[in-house]
């Protein structure tokens, strides 16, 4: 058994489906898909377009209503039998959840440090204290120089830093990535693995991460591979190695 | 952290521009209930400057304004001595055109009676007219200064003092001058027609005919009553004071009124469209902002707070721009623009409702925004 593995999952989705229509018209986007995140890894969701990589992740990430299955995060049932137990999703997501896009997604209106400082005072923060977390996080995420810059400033590198950083503010254990290095270079991409890589072990966090990128599958610890909604397989870094 | 501030700071240029354009629009707006209200205003201001109570004109006629009247200049002396009036005057009305500074000049000349009802309400410049003949009191507007000479008919006068926002319905400037001066400049014929009148032998008719009679009453008088008793003289007609306005309202620029009424109501209905279509805009195109908000925890109070503070500050702010450039430059237009506290503040609360209602339709588009939009791409 992997370290990561000798501890409880932070994410464990259990029996997970989700249909779209009904009769003819029906979809399955995830069918009984059911995997475990540990603290400190970094795993992958990899499948064609229409495998349902993305509905899982938008179930891990509370925005979508699966319509069976039950999920734990950080130790929290927090859904059964496709029923959500908790009605303030949003705060759930707030509490346990941070978010890395594509296109990194931050608001173009605030600078980077306010980018990362909005999330801890939606959380409740006050003003100063959130700023001086996100400043902490912008240098730990070696941004800090470019604390002031708006995102139309930054490059692709540094403001998929910033992002990270703003998915890290509320000290989340969980953290989902969608496509995050498909909008850098190999080495800009790299370099984002390496942070995530970071977070997850420092921080003891699960970081999940829908990919096609090629280039840093071998910065993961497991790949989920799915297709047609079913998961197919799980492949670890030590197979891979083997392999 | 304020979101609708910081977007609105982010992107200045462009509020300000939106706000300007908004600004001119809600300033047209303005303009017209103020040309409206001038019209009105206008109207009522030649009838209400001789502060009277009564009317008396030529029997089944509407006169002076509405219709044309003529009665005996020796009329006064009767209707000074009905029981309830206090003071009574002989009132002449004319439109002339006069050559001044080159141009033709219009001017609604008001001849009247030195120290009785009729003559200039308030003297702004100058002093009332003091000698029998060929003196003038002009309002501003007319352009006319202080020792200005103008002639009139036959004769030269002089402007010796000014008036201000005395013009006849029409926006034709007035001029008060002695009713003598009026009577010779109404009813004098040219020397050559004059020598025809005498040929034919009707030269010598008096002149003494005025166009209205007002009469002020005692304060427990009752201008019904006035009106009643001189009534039975079968050759004159009574208006109450209330009924003349009435009659300059309903009668006299009802079309201008009703047609400027329409035209202001059209243009704050365009100005409610324009402002929900910038405030629905703006809110959609900061769709995938919301879904980001949205997926990483934003309540909906604090987008539906940005989207209501932005929609309140354009407005407010636009209303601003338009309310300070119609205050600056009303006196510019050739009629009088009347822009009374209370209309602005209604039209400042119409466009506050409107920004309320247009930030609604916003609001509900971002409320049905699905967070997971801010997902891929």
């Amino acid at each position: 058994m992997d370290s990561a593995q000798s501890f409880p999952p932070l994410v464990r989705v259990e029996r997970v489906s989700k249909h779209f229509g009904e009769g003819e018209a029906r979809v399955d986007a995830l069918r009984d898909v059911s995997i475990d995140v540990h603290p400190g890894e970094v795993v992958a969701l990899l499948g064609p377009s229409g495998s349902g990589k993305t509905t899982l992740l938008n179930v891990i990430g509370c925005i979508l209503d699966p319509s069976d299955g039950a999920m734990e995060l950080d130790g929290e049932l927090v859904l059964e039998h496709g029923r959500w137990l908790r009605s303030d999703l949003r705060q759930l997501r707030l509490d346990k959840i941070g978010f890395i896009f594509q296109f990194h997604n931050l608001i173009p209106f605030l600078d980077a440090t306010d980018n990362v400082a909005l999330v801890l005072q939606l959380a409740g923060t006050d003003a100063q204290a959130a700023r001086a977390r996100a400043l902490e996080l912008l240098e730990y995420l070696e941004v800090g120089h470019r604390r002031n810059a708006m995102p139309a400033k930054l490059s692709g590198g540094e403001a998929q830093r910033v992002a990270i950083a703003r998915a890290l503010a509320n000290r989340p254990r969980i953290i989902l990535a969608d496509e995050p290095t498909a909008a850098l270079d190999s080495k800009r991409a790299g370099i984002v693995m390496d942070l995530l890589r970071k977070v997850a072990v420092e921080q003891q966090a699960a970081i999940i991460a829908v990919t096609h990128d090629e280039k840093i599958f071998d910065r993961f610890d497991r790949i989920f591979h799915l297709r047609d909604g079913r998961l197919l397989s799980e492949e670890s870094a030590s197979r891979r190695v083997g392999a | 952290m304020n979101l609708a501030y910081r977007d609105i700071r982010h992107n200045l240029f462009r509020f300000v521009l939106t706000c300007l354009g908004l600004g001119l629009l809600l300033g047209v707006v303005l303009a017209m209930i103020g040309i409206y209200k001038g019209l009105v205003v206008d109207a009522l201001t030649i009838a209400r400057s001789p502060d009277v109570n009564v009317w008396v004109v030529e029997a089944n006629t509407r006169g002076p304004f509405a219709e044309a009247s003529r009665i005996p200049g020796d009329t006064r002396e009767a209707i000074a001595r009905i029981a309830g009036v206090s003071s009574a005057g002989s009132i002449t009305y004319q439109t002339v055109e006069a050559e001044h500074g080159g141009g033709k000049l219009r001017l609604y000349v008001i001849g009247s009676e030195p120290g009785r009802p009729g003559g200039p309400p308030e003297i702004v410049d100058g002093r009332h007219i003091g000698r029998s003949h060929y003196e003038l009191v002009a309002d501003r507007s007319s352009g006319l200064s202080l020792g200005a000479r103008i002639r009139l008919g036959r004769n030269m006068f002089e402007v010796v003092g000014l008036t201000r926002h005395q013009v006849a319905s029409g926006g034709d400037p007035a001029v008060f001058m002695t009713l003598l001066d009026a009577q010779k400049l109404q009813f004098e014929l040219a020397p050559p027609a004059a020598r025809v009148q005498m040929a034919r032998g009707v030269g010598g008719a008096s002149r003494d005919t005025v166009n209205a009679v007002v009469a002020r009453l005692q304060p427990d008088a009752s201008a019904d009553a006035v009106a009643a008793a001189i009534h039975r003289w079968k050759h004159l007609a009574a208006i109450t004071q209330e009924a003349q306005e009435l009659i300059l309202t309903r009668s006299l620029v009802d079309r201008a009124r009703r047609q400027i009424g329409l035209f202001t109501t059209l243009l704050l209905i365009v100005s409610a469209v324009i402002i929900a279509l910038i405030i629905y805009t703006m809110t959609m195109e900061k769709l995938k902002q919301i879904a980001t908000l949205k997926l990483i925890g934003a309540a909906d109070r604090t987008i539906i707070a940005m989207i209501v503070q932005q929609a309140l500050a354009l407005g407010f702010i636009g209303f601003a721009i338009g309310a300070a450039l119609i205050v600056n430059i009303k006196d510019y237009f050739p009629r009088r623009v009347v822009l009374e506290v209370d209309n602005v503040m209604v039209l400042g609360l119409i466009v506050f409702a409107v920004c309320l209602i247009a930030s609604g339709l916003g609001v509900r588009a971002a409320l049905k925004v699905d967070p997971a939009t801010a997902l891929g791409g």
